[in-house]
């Protein structure tokens, strides 16, 4: 049987990808940034992962806005990263598990969320910046397999708060049920408060994402009573992406403890968040 | 007796300073976006630099559309429509950086930009 063993959401701003490339961890600005992660890899090293699931949101490299799926699961034997436009450097491809993406598709529909599977998707920094910050200089023998699952964050109607956490929901269910053995990790990434449209370009909001990263750990419900035009107003129209965060959650068990986390402002335009959860198995009642 | 008014799906409220990329704006801006995403390949965005009149063109931008790019103004190209996403990849073709096209939107300086930035991680 399948077993999830945790969570973690970290930013995945592109300007990461290059500061990765010039070797610029060190750097005074980057190195609040990147000392963050020893914590994470430390936990990675001990839990060793055999499968991740991405929850991430395309920019425009796999999806256009000619189809724009609202969940879409990757069903590929491999993902390649591509030019983005913005002059970051193409990583190397990463290993997926088809079958048991298969196994989530099937399930999730079962579950009556109707997703888009894809045979073919190609993953952009939101998916590759996070795995080369959780598994440095892995780039030519990936220690893990990986399955994308897209989120439209782009296109507006995007799904709620609260749907994006019953899609996490199903997907534990999903891999709770898988009969293989597998360790899985949920990976969820973006965020936190950005914007980098309109004349409001800029904004961050350092309350509530501490409020977030608070809540996020022992009451998930309370994020998901908020409507995504909340989400936009408080933490930017680009920190949507926090739905991706939500639903990493909703996939992990009703109890999590905190292993490891940081917040550091700014990198880019944006503040960065990174959180560490490891599941719990639900409380027994004693006889 | 008070009614409740109609429910209408979609966006309910405005955010200052917050555009929101909803089906109106995806229709209005389909050709700009377009063109933008061309420019995930090396050879369309040679093509742009060599002669951009004509890209545009082949892209069928509208009047609008054509002025934002012509006056490479961020804000103009949002309103004709523009994903800021998809713009980000025209902006990095021109040189320009996230911080540079916020300070652009803001009405900042790229440095007086940068400190806000800071700021904000400053303090509760």
């Amino acid at each position: 049987m399948a077993q999830i063993v945790g969570g973690i959401a970290t930013s995945h701003i592109p300007s990461i990808g290059n500061a990765i490339a010039k070797g610029l961890q060190n750097d005074p600005y980057w190195r609040p940034f990147f000392d963050g992660f020893v914590g994470a890899q430390r936990w990675l090293s001990r839990v060793k992962p055999d499968v991740v699931v991405v929850i991430y949101n395309d920019h425009g490299l796999n999806f256009f806005l000619d189809k724009m799926p609202t969940f879409a699961v990757g069903a590929a034997a491999e993902y390649r990263h591509a030019d983005e436009g913005w002059g970051l450097p193409v990583a190397h491809p990463f290993p997926g598990d088809a079958r048991l993406s298969w196994h989530l598709i099937d399930s999730l529909v079962e579950d009556e969320f109707d997703i888009t599977s894809c045979q073919e998707m190609l993953v952009d920094h939101a998916f590759t910046i996070p795995l080369s910050l959780l598994w440095p200089g892995s780039a030519h023998a990936r220690p893990v397999k990986t399955i994308p699952i897209e989120i439209n964050t782009v296109q507006h109607p995007l799904p709620s708060p609260a749907r994006c956490f019953k899609l996490g929901r199903a997907i534990s269910r999903a891999i709770e049920s898988y009969d293989e053995t597998a360790k899985v990790l949920i990976l969820g990434t973006g965020g936190l408060s950005h914007q980098l449209d309109g004349t409001r370009a800029g904004f961050i909001n350092k309350p509530f994402d501490l409020m977030c990263l608070e809540k996020i750990v022992d009451d998930p419900e309370a994020l998901t009573r908020y409507s995504v035009l909340d989400i936009v107003e408080q933490a930017g129209s680009q920190g949507v992406e926090l739905l991706n965060w939500i639903a990493m959650r909703g996939a992990l068990s009703g109890r999590v403890s905190r292993v490891h986390g940081n917040y550091h402002i700014p990198i880019s335009n944006t503040a960065t968040g990174l959180l560490v959860l490891e599941n719990q198995p639900p409380l027994r009642l004693a006889v | 007796m008070h009614q409740s008014p109609p429910h209408k799906p979609g966006p309910h409220y405005e955010i200052p300073g917050t555009p929101i990329f909803d089906g109106d704006r995806a229709r209005k801006g389909y050709a700009l976006n377009k063109m933008c995403f061309s420019f995930n390949n090396a050879e369309n965005r040679a093509a742009f630099l060599a002669d951009e009149n004509a890209y545009c063109a082949r892209f069928h931008l509208t009047p609008q559309q054509c002025r934002a790019v012509r006056n490479r103004n961020v804000l103009e190209m949002i309103e004709a429509g523009g994903n800021i996403y998809y713009l980000a990849k025209l902006a990095g073709l021109l040189g320009l950086g996230v911080q540079d096209i916020g300070a652009q939107q803001t009405g900042m300086t790229v440095e007086a930009f940068k400190a806000k930035l800071a700021a904000a991680g400053k303090g509760n």
